[in-house]
């Protein structure tokens, strides 16, 4: 469980995180929602250390992130894998020597311990045939599944994603999204996942909390989204609906 | 008004650049001491910087050794001083000529390439990955370049010393007619170790002064592939600049 209390951060004068507070539950997948540029990028980098509040908490495991050195929050970093919206694959490496870097740096395992592991990561993400090829030889989809490979190597406990989705085709949005639920249910991991599309939430989320204008203005199962009446919640939903009768004409 | 504006934003930068350059130095040479040692990236950047390099310091430096004894032939033939274009050329060569432009081309090609690499990483977040996999990015990135720099610039040097030499020799000897007995002699009598060392300790610093400057550009670049080639094109300047200026500092405490 991770718990964010009264966050708040500005760049310049603008003040993006006015005091966000959200409980996301252990072991289910939470989409966080909102508009372009609310701010949600910028919550999740709070989460793992990217960036320190001007105030406000983040509990996890007893322990308030926030407060943590930089040193102090390398042992945080081990436990919370974060998936970056482009992969962040290093591009001087092949797609198995990205896998294998965490394990490099942080485990004893022998080399031939590492080859395995990275062999069954990489099968875990059904990418193994394009192990020995650089990222920028890589479709997105191909390097959100080798990025995804890299983050589950050091078996974190949760996994934050930006955006996993975005600028994929319908077909392959729903293959990275399977994943990340059979990830999630073999590895027993919390996600914790950025969005915008409301359809794929209702399919694949336990909770879905919504930011707006620096705050969480909604947050809950889906069922209970699905019934707000939140002026938000409705016009998203509204626009939601609206894309999906777009594609279906 | 505008002016005093322009000139005050430029000061300002000017000493946030200077600040930031000398405490991003000291925080990568300080991570040197702690686990763990990257051997593998020291060994990489210094085959990088160094041996990728020395081809071009000694073309450079052949013909810079070529040119100047041309030059001070014609100025010494003007009072009959020619026997000593071989001393004149070593001195040039060692105290001066060899470490700057050594230097100046390793900032040219490695440098550069190095605020690139280093810029690029940070704009696709590569530098923010690193840390998520609770990897100090410093001490991956920068230390070891700063070693690497720090160990083949006066190796690079001290190659640039004997082909520039070899460069004055040949113009001075095989075209310009001075004796090979003359040319050695005099380049003996006034070139002394302090000579030679002077110009090797100045490309210690200026090793540790390029990575300091080309990896400070590259670590807080931003604004895309255009502020990536911004960031290139100001730490080529300044390191440039920064060496000749360091160059002259570093010669009036030497002699």
């Amino acid at each position: 469980m991770i718990k964010i209390v009264n966050l708040k951060k500005s760049f310049n004068s603008h003040e993006v995180l006015k005091g966000v507070n959200l409980v996301i539950p252990g072991d289910k997948i939470t989409f966080i929602m909102g508009r372009s540029g609310t701010g949600k990028s910028v919550l999740l980098k709070h989460i793992v250390g990217l960036l320190k509040p001007d105030e406000g908490e983040i509990w996890f495991e007893n322990q308030d992130i926030t407060k943590l050195s930089e040193r102090q929050l390398q042992a945080i970093r081990k436990k919370i894998g974060f998936l970056f919206q482009e992969g962040a694959l290093f591009d001087s490496m092949t797609v198995a020597e990205n896998v294998a870097f965490p394990l490099k740096e942080h485990t004893n395992l022998s080399k031939k311990e590492i080859e395995k592991k990275v062999e069954e990561l990489l099968s875990a993400v059904e990418l193994f045939e394009a192990q020995d090829k650089y990222p920028s030889a890589l479709s997105g989809g191909m390097r959100k599944r080798a990025a995804l490979a890299r983050t589950l190597a050091l078996n974190p406990q949760v996994i934050l994603f930006d955006e996993p989705t975005t600028g994929l085709d319908p077909i392959l949005q729903i293959t990275i999204m399977d994943l990340i639920k059979k990830i999630k249910e073999t590895f027993h991991l919390t996600c914790v996942i950025i969005s915008h599309d409301l359809l794929l939430a209702y399919k694949y989320a336990d909770y879905i909390a919504f930011l707006d204008q620096g705050f969480i203005i909604e947050e809950g199962d889906v069922e209970k989204i699905k019934a707000s009446t939140h002026p938000f919640v409705v016009k998203f939903r509204e626009s939601a609906l609206l894309e999906l009768e777009k594609k279906e004409v | 008004m505008k002016l005093f504006q322009r000139l005050g934003r430029n000061f300002i930068k000017f000493l946030r650049d200077s600040g930031g350059i000398f405490l991003f130095f000291w925080k990568a040479f300080f991570y040197t001491f702690l686990p763990p040692l990257r051997l593998g990236l020291f060994f990489k950047q210094m085959e990088f910087i160094g041996v990728k390099s020395w081809l071009v310091v000694a073309l450079t430096a052949l013909f810079s050794g070529m040119v100047t004894a041309y030059q001070v032939h014609h100025a010494l033939v003007k009072f009959g001083g020619q026997s000593v274009l071989g001393g004149v050329v070593a001195l040039t060569l060692t105290r001066e000529l060899g470490p700057v432009l050594s230097a100046i081309m390793v900032v040219a090609r490695a440098g550069s390439a190095m605020t690139a690499e280093i810029g690029s990483m940070r704009i696709t977040e590569q530098i923010d990955a690193l840390k998520i996999m609770a990897v100090n990015p410093v001490q991956y990135l920068i230390t070891p370049r700063i070693w690497a720099a720090m160990i083949v610039l006066p190796l690079l040097t001290a190659i640039a010393d004997i082909i520039g030499i070899a460069g004055g020799y040949l113009i001075g000897v095989l075209v310009l007619g001075i004796d090979h007995g003359i040319f050695m002699a005099r380049m003996e009598d006034m070139v002394e170790l302090i000579d030679i060392m002077s110009g090797i300790y100045k490309s210690i610093f200026f090793g540790a002064f390029m990575v300091a400057v080309c990896g400070y550009k590259g670590y807080y670049a931003s604004g895309g592939a255009e502020g990536v080639g911004r960031a290139t094109t100001e730490a080529v300047v300044i390191s440039s600049v920064g060496i000749l200026v360091s160059d002259y500092i570093l010669t009036t405490l030497f002699f």
